[in-house]
């Protein structure tokens, strides 16, 4: 949505073709220079630091002339825009340089955790998107009822709630007085390495490996952490619903489909609905794009190996590297969700041309 | 209008005194324009129980703190190791003792200090940066408004806790620290709606006049664009405080905020969660207090939203 901004001033006498380049190349401008914006935040951050990178190579007994040459490698004797440029390079080709604390390539490290994030989000929108629209249509389309009251206090809670307390709350109830569900951490030990890992995302290795008990208890313990996030986009979800709803249905061509005898349902779900599927979908990758946020906190909880964790541990052993590296892949991955759902606007939004 | 009103009975009768005054709809200055507009604010949002809800909690809450000292039961530092983790409703313990035996109500309740003071700095620091950048970038236009909005755009492409995170990390862990960083994370949007209402104000007519007056750039920003700013910034900082406590109190759960043995409300929870299942009221007590805060902020900027900005009423 933010990069759609300027979209508007485009040049109103060019031809149609050469407007719709002209708008392509607007959008992939802004978008470059998002991101190099992006990068430069993390660069200064990195930067200003009170972790001397140096020293967290070479160690504290190093001599003199093995700091030096380090400093020289590691080019901080040249000029900060210089830096920049390197810093810029090295992101280019996935290098996000060494883990402090494993000693292990940090873009390397992040592609063995994201799976569990991702699998886990997926999830978490899922379960959003199944409960929350449905959801927001019924309280648009019965505005005031009960159902709506409902909907009102679900998506108050949600906006009212700390996140890590609704885990630790979860966590209480159904796992420690009702024991519904699995803890924390992906599987139980037992299960541990029993399927050969292929996508990194359990639910489906196992389902690949046909191999239904892993499954069963993989399912067993992402379904809360997945379900406390759902809940999240699920608030979201049915509130923006609700309000694209009711913008519809009290539009004429409404009035009109119900004049013509149509039933409800028809009116409802064809009509008013199939008119508000674009912006849905806007707000579901936004949504996406918020969970990463909320994984953060999620995954500390309930001790799920994913990017969000990878991030805390590396802030609280201050190993910068892995921390700007996380940083830098929730950044591009929300700034591409973002375009995502501004191309879908525009493609399949009539009114936006 | 002026001879109905002045034919309206309700004027000349005198048990209406001050509140008739304040109901008039032929104010007789500026000053009593300006309270009669209030006044119907007032009744307008009376009328709203949810948002007088928020309100009360949100007196309570500075109630609570400001009187701190008299209303705790116990020294919040003090430790009691022999009467550690005590559950609810215990001898002089009502809501229990955390694990160094330090009663948890008065934590919490001197807790509300750091909240406050939290919510404070950052509604005082991010609208003001946002009012600043997004008048000015909608007013001068051009490549000031170009390169401005770029930089808004920068900041609003990473979700908030993971910046406020890498800047914590960055300036180090403490309170002052997670305020800068919340601040810096929550600026963009307030100036982006403060650039879209200057876009509507800049070209009407009454500015065209005041620039005919000899009225420069800065006179007319912060005098006659500002103000017609500040009503819509208002609802959405009271709607993003309950945001902004979440964030703080993350900051404080993952150990970047305030400093043990500070009793922040985030890091109590942290405190409590290692012992979550066997004494569950070390970290649901203090996770409550969040929880009715922000749910206190979601009311009142609901019930400011009906008042002052009737076109988004959901």
């Amino acid at each position: 949505m933010a990069l759609a901004e300027n979209r508007g001033a485009g040049r109103r006498r060019l031809p149609r073709f050469q407007r719709t380049l002209w708008k392509i190349a607007r959008t992939l401008g802004s978008v470059v220079i998002t991101m190099l914006g992006l990068m430069f935040i993390t660069f200064i951050i990195g930067r200003v630091m009170p972790v001397d990178p140096v020293l967290a190579v070479v160690g504290e007994r190093a001599t003199n002339e093995v700091y030096e040459q380090v400093y020289r490698d590691m080019g901080l004797d040249k000029p900060l825009l210089v830096q920049f440029g390197y810093y810029i390079w090295d992101v280019l080709h996935g290098d996000f340089g060494m883990s402090l604390l494993n000693a292990r390539p940090v873009a390397e490290d992040i592609r063995r955790v994201f799976p569990a994030t991702f699998e886990l989000a997926t999830l978490g929108v899922l379960i959003g998107v199944v409960i929350g629209v449905p959801l927001g249509v019924m309280a648009a389309v019965n505005r005031g009822s009960w159902i709506d009251q409902i909907a009102r206090v679900v998506a108050l809670i949600g906006y009212s709630m700390p996140i890590f307390w609704l885990g630790l709350m979860g966590l209480l109830i159904f796992y420690g007085i009702l024991n519904w569900v699995g803890g924390p951490g992906r599987l139980d030990i037992i299960w541990e390495g029993m399927v050969p890992e292929r996508t990194g995302m359990i639910l489906v290795d196992s389902l690949l490996a046909g191999n239904w008990d892993v499954f069963k208890n993989a399912f067993s313990h992402i379904i809360l952490p997945a379900s406390i996030l759902g809940y999240y986009s699920m608030a979201y979800i049915s509130r923006m619903t609700r309000s694209f709803m009711l913008e519809q249905l009290s539009a004429e061509y409404v009035t009109t489909a119900r004049v013509k005898g149509l039933p409800e349902r028809r009116v409802i779900w064809k009509h008013a609905f199939g008119n508000i599927r674009v912006q849905l979908i806007t707000v579901i990758a936004l949504s996406y794009a918020n969970l990463l946020e909320g994984a953060v906190l999620t995954e500390t909880i309930f001790a799920w190996p994913g990017l969000g964790s990878y991030i805390t541990t590396a802030l609280l052993s201050a190993d910068m590297n892995a921390v700007l590296g996380g940083t830098v892949v929730v950044g591009l991955i929300f700034v591409l969700l973002n375009i995502f759902s501004d191309l879908l606007y525009q493609i399949f939004d009539p009114r936006a041309k | 209008m002026m001879s109905d009103s002045l034919d309206d009975p309700r004027l000349d009768d005198p048990r209406l005194g001050f509140r008739g005054w304040l109901l008039t709809d032929t104010p007789t200055s500026r000053f009593h324009a300006r309270c009669v507009a209030l006044y119907s604010g007032w009744l307008k949002f009376r009328s709203n129980t949810m948002a007088m809800l928020g309100l009360i909690i949100l007196i309570l809450l500075v109630l609570i703190a400001a009187f701190a000292p008299w209303l705790a039961p116990h020294d919040p530092l003090a430790q009691d190791l022999a009467g550690r983790l005590k559950p609810p409703l215990s001898e002089g313990h009502l809501l229990g003792t955390d694990s160094l035996g330090r009663d948890i109500l008065s934590r919490i309740i001197y807790g509300s200090r750091i909240t406050l003071y939290i919510v404070t700095l950052v509604a005082l620091i991010a609208p003001v940066v946002g009012l600043l950048v997004g008048t000015v970038a909608g007013y001068a236009g051009g490549i000031v408004d170009a390169v401005l909005m770029r930089l808004t755009d920068i900041f609003l492409a990473f979700p908030r806790l993971v910046l406020a995170l890498a800047f914590v990390a960055a300036l180090g862990a403490g309170i002052e620290n997670a305020v800068l960083a919340i601040s810096i994370t929550a600026w963009p949007p307030y100036a982006r709606l403060a650039r879209a209402e200057t876009l509507t104000i800049r070209n009407s007519d009454y500015i065209a006049a005041i620039r005919l007056q000899g009225a420069g750039p800065m006179r007319i920003i912060t005098r006659h664009i500002w103000p017609l700013c500040i009503s819509s910034l208002i609802v959405r900082v009271t709607l993003d405080m309950a945001g902004v406590i979440l964030t703080a109190a993350g900051l404080g759960f993952l150990g970047l905020g305030a400093q043990p043995p500070s009793p922040e409300w985030g890091a109590m929870v942290a405190e409590g969660r290692r012992f979550i299942l066997d004494h569950w009221w070390v970290a649901t007590m203090p996770g409550l207090a969040i929880f009715i805060v922000s749910l206190a902020f979601n009311l009142l900027g609901d019930g400011l939203r009906d008042v002052l900005d009737p076109k988004d009423a959901g």
